[in-house]
């Protein structure tokens, strides 16, 4: 709902119009911002307060709160944007607990001279996600810094969730007899991203899986409420998630190469690059860890779900005390996964 | 992938590792050495030593470019990029190597220096076309795979006038490092100190210089050598070529990657190097040392677009920390876990020695892919 009061001769020019500094500087101007832009696209019962802060009552429970800073080159990219993976992203964190979602907060820090028109349709990629997903963004923020100072627009999202009676998921949770479950297929977001970047000019199919799981993590959970972790692999991809979980819990993990789901042309660019897709990003997939006893069942509710049609038992938890993630390989020998060494760069030859 | 899943078939290698298992003669061992980080990386990627007889032991070769390149001159170009303003090229797996001062490339980017990094010399072209006010050095690196794109883009670049551009040549050769490695192993009098029975050829090396080159190593040091692919089923061929050859006393060169080498290689692009570079009288590469005529250099006609020429890029000689044992690695006397700082001071993130520093390189791949083989008190995920 936008204020009756005029404080507005004109309109922002959504065509050709920029982000000035007058925009982040509490006057008319971000007035005018906020109210054509995020009021105008995230329109709630708790943003028309234009309070400075959101009040809500939340259920009884165990509180969940997770915060991810967005910064993504390029912005735009097929299956998504900075704007839904912002919403995605932390809806995503407070999911992994096993919680509800319930509320987001969103800060901007947008560089001078960013496009209105893109800056439009960011934030209108993040209200459909948000609406989608039945999480509302109550509160929020802008700032400006000057031209050069930042890459366009970077989105910090916050979100709180509560988590359901019975329930404790805890990356320090993994037991040795344990299934480990994952999702989906590796590496869709990271090799659609680096398929788009300017030096790069593949005409690769690839398209981000950018996705709020906490559908899906309601019905695993109703299923198994015994579930130990849960983690979605975005940055360091699932070697990096599955080392994490081995050292927080003091275990080791066995996986089967053969049985991680990673789709043809992902896998193609990654060998053309020769990156491992086991470290690319993901954006709406997770891993579960379960007793062996409940995988299963798990596994049949997670194949029922629209983003877990792929979803597959990898591996099992095992006693190690050098906490090795070990894979067997298509080829019938052994590897580890280890923990990334910095970021994946392509070889030479 | 068509092509490339054929060579990663698991049934297909369980077929060829029980016929190993068959022919080698249980009374002897058998040392060969992959003298590629390609296959290194095959290797302890798919745990293709899993699938060998306890008695086959491989040795991981000095194959790796960016591993054998001496710090010193990783240094030089940093300081140059720094001096000159330049915006510096490299291909990614060099971006993380320590220099002399210990300073990477990534770091001299994070510090402001113009460090791009770029999949082929032809986007360091597109660059010097984009900023022709500013001076482009393209770090040149790599065994004779990646010398014919270099040849082409100076060719280029002297086509088009593009002045602010030039390469910075690293550009090593394969049989000299070869030759050095076998020289260790072989006495005419007395047998070899150190056992090599056999080694894995160059897969991409041997499709430019083909398989003619490595008659050496059959007729001066009485090695049987095999070219192989790169995907796991062309090593564990080779492998069992390698054992038939030891077995019947044989010491030829054999070609298993016939889909992509001929005997007198790509003449083409031989000749396309051939015009642009010329042997350096000796070349310091880390791990092995100096070793004569084993790298390229710039031919004078083309001084304009050698960055050792255009500017003054002074390579201070650098030695490696006195623990690291990356020379007896190389050779084959030890292996990386026997190495005094492996895993405990020298680790991927902080490579004391060249067989740390990439992915490809015999200590940084056993690290990365094999650890949990031979774990230790100081060994841990």
């Amino acid at each position: 709902m936008i204020p009756s009061r005029k404080l507005f001769t004109r309109k922002l020019d959504f065509i050709h119009g920029s982000v000035e500094l007058s925009h982040g500087g509490g006057g008319r101007a971000m007035a005018q911002l906020i109210e054509e832009v995020f009021l105008t696209a995230f329109d709630n019962e708790w943003l028309r307060t234009q309070d400075d802060c959101a009040q809500f009552n939340v259920p009884a429970g165990r509180l969940v709160m997770a915060t991810d800073s967005h910064v993504v080159s390029p912005l735009f990219f097929p299956g998504g944007d900075i704007g839904c993976l912002s919403v995605h992203g932390t809806i995503n964190d407070v999911a992994m607990a096993g919680a509800q979602p319930l509320y987001l907060a969103a800060s901007f820090i947008l560089e001078e001279g960013f496009p209105l028109a893109d800056l439009q349709r960011i934030v209108d990629s993040m209200a459909q996600a948000a609406r989608q997903a039945g999480v509302p963004i109550v509160t929020g923020d802008t700032k400006v810094v000057e031209r050069g100072k930042g890459d366009g627009v970077f989105i910090t999202t916050t979100g709180v969730g509560v988590v359901p009676p019975g329930v404790n998921i805890s990356a320090s949770r993994a037991q040795p007899g344990d299934a480990i479950l994952l999702s989906g297929s590796l590496g869709d977001h990271g090799m659609a991203v680096m398929a788009q970047r300017e030096n790069l000019s593949f005409d690769a199919p690839i398209v981000s899986d950018t996705a709020a799981l906490h559908g899906l993590v309601a019905t695993m959970v109703a299923v198994a409420p015994e579930l130990h972790c849960l983690r979605d692999p975005t940055r360091g991809g699932l070697g990096s998630a599955l080392n994490e979980i081995a050292q927080q819990s003091g275990v080791g993990m066995r996986l089967h190469e053969a049985a991680i789901p990673v789709h043809e042309p992902v896998r193609a660019l990654c060998e053309f690059l020769g990156l491992d897709p086991l470290y690319v990003a993901n954006e709406g997939k997770l891993l579960a860890i379960c007793p062996a006893e409940c995988a299963d069942p798990l596994l049949a509710v997670m194949r029922a779900h629209s983003l877990g049609q792929e979803a597959a038992i990898i591996g099992s938890v095992v006693t190690d005390a050098h906490g090795f993630v070990e894979m067997e390989t298509v080829f019938g020998g052994r590897r580890l996964v280890d923990w990334l060494s910095g970021e994946q760069l392509p070889r030479i030859c | 992938m068509k092509y490339i899943d054929e060579f990663r078939d698991g049934r297909l290698a369980q077929g060829l590792a029980a016929r190993i298992r068959q022919e080698v003669n249980p009374e002897r061992g058998y040392a060969l050495m992959e003298f590629c980080g390609g296959h290194t990386h095959a290797i302890c990627r798919y745990g293709i030593e899993d699938l060998l007889p306890s008695n086959v032991r491989l040795i991981h070769g000095p194959g790796c470019p960016v591993c054998v390149l001496p710090s010193g001159r990783l240094q030089a170009v940093i300081e140059l990029a720094e001096r000159e303003r330049v915006i510096l090229c490299s291909y990614g797996d060099l971006l993380r190597v320590p220099g002399a001062q210990g300073d990477t490339l990534l770091q001299a980017k994070a510090r402001g220096v113009d460090v791009r990094m770029v999949y082929s010399v032809s986007d360091a072209l597109d660059i010097a076309r984009a900023h022709p006010d500013q001076p482009v050095v393209f770090f040149a690196i790599g065994f004779e795979t990646t010398t014919p794109p270099t040849a082409v883009a100076i060719l280029h670049a002297k086509a088009e006038g593009l002045h602010n551009f030039s390469a910075y040549c690293n550009h090593v050769l394969t049989p000299p490092a070869l030759r050095a490695i076998l020289a260790t192993h072989h006495t005419a009098e007395s047998p070899a100190p150190i056992q090599l029975d056999g080694c894995i050829g160059p897969a991409h090396v041997s499709t430019i210089i083909g398989s003619d080159p490595y008659q050496f190593v059959a007729t001066e040091y009485h090695r049987p050598l095999v070219i192989a692919g790169f995907e796991p089923l062309d090593v564990l061929q080779a492998i069992l070529l390698l054992i038939r050859q030891v077995n019947a006393g044989e010491a030829r060169i054999e070609n298993e990657y016939t889909r992509a080498v001929s005997p007198e290689g790509n003449r083409k692009a031989q000749s396309i190097v051939a015009e642009v570079f010329t042997l350096r009288p000796s070349f310091e590469w880390r791990g092995l040392g100096e070793l004569p005529n084993s790298a390229l250099t710039i031919r004078p006609e083309y001084a304009e677009w050698d960055t050792e020429r255009r500017f003054i890029v002074p390579v201070v000689a650098t030695t490696d920390h006195k623990a690291c044992a990356c020379a007896e690695v190389l050779r084959g006397v030890k292996r990386p876990e026997q190495c005094k700082v492996f895993a405990t001071v020298c680790t991927p993130d902080h490579p004391l020695g060249s067989c740390m520093v990439s992915a490809e390189g015999a200590c940084a791949a056993h690290y990365h892919y094999g650890r949990f083989r031979t774990p230790s008190p100081g060994v841990s995920a």
